[in-house]
């Protein structure tokens, strides 16, 4: 059985998937940490670390990392638990709406953080 | 004669009960869906921060809130647990650490190692 709404065409697609973004994921979330704890942050600092083609390109990458990684990770979450045991007879359709819920958010994490980074002239 | 009723599960000692191994990994877990939802949060003042110099300072008003910084803390704790606890995962993948004695161990220091960070964010925010 094909899994429906797998990321990757196959399990083991999604399993190599969700380990190459959570090393890019790792990456952006220390580099960004460090900054923070590194530096006073300010407006303007904060805009010329976001700002530069090095950064918004990593930035990028995480963004793109972590939409993969979400909607795998809460992929397995679901099926994991929205199934008929726990669900009854209409499990399909919680799935379902459990499913197009997370895509929404996984959409908003996608556009949104995109447009911060490279939308405004800076 | 009728059963007392509600009956109160130990919950508690279940957890207790519970080998370190099933705890990381239900923690792994809970981390992930704190992470994703706790995103909106980050990204959010992110917008905010990055817009102008006034957008900077309402940022960082609604970061020191008693409930901004709680807020805040909950998403850097549960991040500490889930790298430390990805970080042994992708560790144990190369089957580095995955005996069952390796596991426990892994285990044991992904919880310390989370809890640590979680320490150090409270300290870092407070
Ligand atoms: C920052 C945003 C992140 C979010 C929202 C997130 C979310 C999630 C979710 C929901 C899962 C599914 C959990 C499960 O199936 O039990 C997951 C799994 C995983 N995460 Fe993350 N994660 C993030 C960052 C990271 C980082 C930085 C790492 C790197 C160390 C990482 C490593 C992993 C690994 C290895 C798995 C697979 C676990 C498994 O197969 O059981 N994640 N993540």
């Amino acid at each position: 059985m094909t899994p429906v709404a797998s990321l990757g065409r196959s399990g083991l697609a999604d399993f190599v998937l969700q380990r190459a973004t959570a090393v890019v994921l790792a990456a952006f979330a220390l580099c960004v940490l460090g900054w923070f704890l590194a530096a006073p942050v300010n407006h303007a600092r904060l805009a010329a670390f976001f700002g530069t083609l090095p950064m918004r390109a990593f930035t990028t990458l995480a963004i793109l990392a972590l939409a993969a990684h979400a909607w795998i990770g809460m992929w397995t979450v679901g099926t994991d638990y929205v199934r008929r045991h726990y669900f009854g007879r209409r499990h399909a359709l919680y799935l379902a709406i459990y499913q197009i819920g997370c895509a929404a958010l996984v959409f908003l994490y996608l556009v949104w953080p995109l447009a911060v980074v490279w939308g405004v002239a800076r | 004669m009728k059963a007392e009723r509600p009956v109160d599960l130990p919950l508690p000692s279940l957890f207790a009960a519970m080998p370190a191994t099933a705890v990381a990994s239900i923690l792994h877990r809970a981390t992930g869906v704190v992470l994703f939802f706790g995103l909106f949060y980050l990204v959010y003042l992110l917008d905010l921060a990055l817009a102008d110099p006034a957008g900077f300072e309402r940022a960082a008003a609604i970061a020191t809130t008693p409930a901004g910084k709680a807020a805040l803390w909950l998403i850097l704790a549960a991040l500490a647990y889930h790298l430390a606890a990805g970080a042994k995962h992708l560790l144990q993948d190369l089957h580095i650490g995955d005996s069952l004695v390796g596991g426990r161990i892994g285990a044991w220091l992904s919880i310390l190692l989370g809890a640590a960070g979680a320490a150090l964010a409270g300290v870092w925010l407070w």
